[in-house]
């Protein structure tokens, strides 16, 4: 599995949605299902996937898929 | 929709001078103030009965809303269709508080309070304990104040364990575990006051059980008025807490739903203090004028924050005294200042009489 497919997994597992609606507009409180409840639960599956650890900074700023992608570019996941 | 310039939630949380920052508030809040008189009736309506004028108008000048009619209205500065969330209090004693707001609104809430809450915490999450049951924030239907509360510090925190079960019963298992696993590590322990108190900290104190964290720190929240019939102070509870679990830094802070976001946070001195984007008055409650340092009346609240809602000025029913501005030992610029609990209820005048 690639990493892009893992990170689409992951956002398809921790917020519930369906896999065509993971692209880069995908947004935090836009989607209905994207709250900041299923957030933290996005950010735990998000870890434990790439194991890494992510700051309070990276949990503001990921605000989209889109956003997502460059936030774990920094932790050396490459999508 | 309020614009905000790109530079303001940029400023140090707690390293702006009086001078600069009481400029900054007098310039926002008035702009402010202008925004709400366009887009919320009532606020209008208020303002015009009032025969308020707000050129020339310095932060202070402002009208505060009561906050009590958050209670008794539905205010907002936006169309319905762009509502994102609803906030509502606790409600204890009575009818709950509601807050409106919309998407941008949230988020923005939510930046500053990491903002605010980082210059405490630093950056780095840590493994958290939650004195609640995870049952407090799945509850549908609005946002209770205390799952925002629990919801909102947990960006803080990582390996997230509930210290209560779903009857709010101490799940000692549970706690046992999550303190074995970290004891050494910087822990973080969030809770509201009284339930932290009486669910947690008398629970093992009745199990006879102590623990020995090694680097743990305790924010905590909610209001002292259950602990005063208690008789629990502020330095009872952090003794008691320390006897009971180690090595812990003990931080009370104030805030209300009404200015979600912003959190007055208790230094390592014992008061509170003002973030950059929120200031406090401090009001005599026989005719509301602005009371001097040391002076004990209404907390008056304001804060850049409140777009969506006409919450930029609120005038709580808190008792309060600020002690001071930019000069407090530790070191943090801004106003310091502490609670003296909530007027009783008699005393409260009615919403009209604030505009009088």
């Amino acid at each position: 599995m690639s990493q892009l497919e893992q990170l689409k997994n992951a956002f398809v597992t921790a917020l519930g949605v369906e896999e065509y609606e993971v692209k880069d507009e995908l947004a935090y409180s836009e989607h209905v299902k994207w709250d900041s409840t299923a957030h933290m639960v996005l950010i735990a599956e998000l870890e434990s996937e790439f194991e890494i650890m992510l700051d309070t900074d990276d949990i503001i700023d990921m605000s989209s898929f889109a956003k997502a992608k460059e936030i774990l570019a920094k932790y050396e996941v490459r999508i | 929709m309020f614009e905000y310039s790109s530079e303001l939630f940029n400023l140090p949380v707690y390293g702006l001078a009086k001078a600069e920052k009481q400029a900054m508030l007098d310039r926002v809040l008035v702009q402010l103030s202008h925004h709400h008189y366009q887009h919320c009736n009532q606020y209008k309506n208020l303002t015009d009965c009032s025969h308020f004028d707000f050129s020339d108008k310095k932060a202070q000048d402002l009208l505060p809303l009561a906050a009590r009619l958050f209670k008794d209205f539905s205010l907002s500065s936006i169309e319905s269709d762009a509502e994102f969330r609803q906030m509502r209090s606790s409600g204890t004693s009575g009818q709950a508080s509601k807050i409106i707001l919309d998407a941008e609104s949230a988020k923005r809430q939510s930046k500053v309070l990491v903002k605010i809450l980082q210059a405490w915490l630093g950056k780095q999450r840590r493994p958290m304990l939650l004195i609640d049951s995870a049952s407090t924030v799945k509850t549908a239907g609005g946002m209770s104040a205390r799952a925002a509360g629990l919801q909102g510090l947990s960006f803080f925190g990582r390996n997230h364990c509930y210290a209560l079960n779903d009857d709010m019963q101490l799940d000692l298992d549970k706690v046992s575990e999550f303190f074995n696993q970290f004891s050494q590590q910087p822990i973080l322990i969030f809770g509201f006051t009284f339930i932290v108190w009486q669910q947690f900290i008398q629970a093992l104190a009745k199990k006879g059980l102590k623990f020995n964290l090694d680097n743990a720190i305790l924010i905590h929240g909610g209001g002292w008025k259950k602990m005063q019939q208690e008789a629990v102070d502020d330095e009872l509870f952090k003794q008691t807490i320390r006897a009971q679990l180690g090595n812990v830094s003990v931080h009370d802070y104030y805030g209300m739903v009404e200015q979600t976001g912003t959190i007055y946070m208790q230094c390592e001195h014992g008061y509170l203090h003002t973030p950059v984007w929120s200031d406090i008055l401090i009001r005599n409650s026989d005719d509301l004028s602005v009371a001097s340092f040391g002076e004990i009346g209404l907390i008056q609240v304001n804060s850049v924050l409140a777009s969506s809602y006409p919450g930029h000025c609120i005038l709580t029913e808190d008792l309060g005294q600020i002690i001071g501005e930019d000069d407090c030992q530790c070191g943090r610029l801004g106003k310091y200042f502490k609670v003296h609990g909530r007027v009783p209820k008699a005393q409260v005048r009615g919403c009209s009489d604030t505009f009088a």
